[in-house]
């Protein structure tokens, strides 16, 4: 048993953190998914918990009942020893089509000249990389994807936008993302992405999961309309392929 | 059909929210203030989780297209019925036609129209609360019309109830959040030791105070937030996140409301003082 420490904190009576190490790191997130998919199996199957993983840390909801924090912490640590056989929850690498044209695109000029690279250049680093996805927050459906290659980092924008569109994928400093509807920003746009990452008309209305991977790759403008069509009237799905973790 | 005449402010359908999406970063939405809706949904013998309508500030003007029985709570507004004033907590049978408008509002800040059997928009993701993109609208504009289901025969056991009022409430009950043991003398002192004033930026999905405390260099990895939590920013702004917030956050999470102190804050406008007590029995 050498699975990484883990520190739990009382956060409001509703509600419990189990926190990793403060690390951005494949294997602690790899750890926390086995034990949220753990407890959902066997100790905490009832629909009133809700659980919420992000890079180093779980939150464990009760929406009904009040929490007994000592008693829960104490379960919790002897839950997490029992740990180690679990199966892995079944993981995905999402394909995702994206236009780099320059009417998406709106700063890769801009990125082109801050970085020094041509935009093919860009545009090829930013297809190259398996990106994980460390959580989904701030918006409904927003990713936030770890693996951005060190030669794309490039400051987010002195000055946000009040309106980014849906779809638009942008890259910040460390992060890159994809901005899931309408709404101010500060990222740099370098394309748009016209699969849907969340809608609501769906029973999941969100088809990745923290843990998944994407990965993206370049397409014309003509096939982004095209895809937008078909994502408009339901029949556009994304690639997925299991990962064999 | 409820219809809208007159959009006021800022009104929306709310009911007790919306539950396991919070990992696919869906706010919980609902009710701000669940106490009083709570009241207002016995009162009509409703099940607690019944939707009504969330008025802020200034109240719309509504038409009833279906006879009902109808009843206010929360914040004072002023409302009448036809013309006639009305008071809060109070079960009023309603016509065909029958027009409820606000008034000034005189204490609180958001009032609650509950109706027997509450109110029937279209359920999505588990919930009826309206939160854009979620839903199509995040408000009520002029000629929406609200479903809601014909009720003719109800004879409510208790028609009027006396409420022992919150609305003057200043002190909001917290216990620590995650990063508490981070914050240093100098802030512990500046957060439980003065009253902070409600800032312009306050609605439902989150309270800014006006005042700032002392900045900090914490730095932490995105991590999952509540309704109540309260970050604080590099440079001392304390944010209170409220029933729409986001579900994530890289802000440290220094506090947090009880749902008591929820519900108080969610009845403060801007200008209101309040002032954060640590509660010893949380701790």
């Amino acid at each position: 048993m050498n699975s990484p420490e883990i520190n739990i904190k009382s956060f409001g009576v509703h509600s419990i953190l189990i926190e990793w190490p403060n690390e951005v790191k494949e294997h602690i997130l790899e750890t926390i998914l086995r034990f949220e998919s753990f407890l959902r199996s066997d100790p905490l199957t009832d629909k009133d918990w809700e659980m919420v993983p992000s890079y180093n840390s779980l939150l464990l909801i009760n929406r009904k009942k009040s929490i007994d924090f000592n008693s829960i912490s104490k379960d919790i640590n002897t839950w997490y020893n029992q740990l180690e056989d679990t199966a892995k929850p079944a993981r995905y690498l999402w394909r995702l089509p994206v236009s780099y044209d320059l009417e998406f695109g709106l700063d890769l000029q801009e990125v082109s000249e801050k970085l020094n690279k041509s935009i093919p250049e860009i545009i090829a680093m930013h297809t190259a990389t398996h990106y994980t996805v460390y959580g989904i927050g701030f918006l409904p459906g927003f990713m936030y994807l770890g693996g951005l290659i060190k030669e794309l980092e490039v400051p987010r924008k002195v000055t946000p936008r009040s309106k980014v569109v849906k779809g638009a994928v942008g890259i910040a400093g460390k992060q890159a993302g994809i901005y899931p509807q309408e709404s101010p920003g500060g990222w740099n746009i370098i394309g748009n992405c016209s699969v849907p990452i969340f809608d609501a008309t769906k029973e999941n209305p969100c088809f990745v999961n923290v843990g998944d991977k994407i990965e993206f790759y370049a397409i014309s403008r003509a096939e982004h309309n095209l895809h937008k069509i078909e994502a408009e009237v339901g029949i556009y799905k994304p690639e997925k392929i299991k990962i064999d973790a | 059909m409820l219809k809208v005449l007159k959009a006021g402010f800022y009104t929306s359908v709310q009911d007790s929210g919306r539950f396991n999406y919070r990992n696919k970063g869906v706010p919980v939405s609902g009710v701000m203030d669940e106490m009083s809706v709570f009241k207002v949904n016995s009162l009509l013998e409703n099940d607690s989780s019944s939707a009504v309508l969330e008025i802020t500030m200034t109240g719309p003007t509504l038409v009833f297209e279906e006879e009902t029985y109808m009843a206010l709570g929360g914040a004072k507004m002023l409302a009448t019925l036809n013309n006639l004033p009305i008071q809060n907590y109070k079960v009023y049978q309603i016509e065909v036609g029958d027009i409820l408008s606000f008034g000034r509002l005189v204490k609180g800040f958001r009032s609650y129209l509950g109706v027997k059997g509450g109110f029937t928009p279209k359920v999505i993701l588990g919930s009826r609360s309206y939160y854009k993109p979620i839903t199509k609208e995040s408000r009520l504009r002029e000629g929406d019309f609200v479903p809601y289901t014909y009720h003719k025969l109800f004879q409510p056991k208790i028609s009027e109830i006396k409420v022992a009022s919150f609305l003057d409430d200043t002190i909001l009950e917290v216990s620590k959040g995650p990063e508490f043991e981070l914050l240093n003398d100098k802030q512990l002192e500046e957060i439980f030791s003065r009253s902070f004033t409600v800032a312009h930026e306050n609605n439902r999905m989150a309270y800014q105070i006006k005042e700032t405390i002392s900045p900090h260099e914490i730095s932490m990895l995105t991590s999952a937030t509540l309704p109540g939590t309260v970050q604080l920013t590099p440079s001392g702004k304390l944010i209170v996140l409220m029933k729409d917030g986001q579900t994530t956050g890289g802000y440290p999470r220094i506090i947090q409301l009880t749902d008591r102190a929820i519900y108080i804050l969610a009845q403060k406008r801007e200008g209101n003082q309040i002032s954060f007590k640590l509660c010893i029995r949380l701790v």
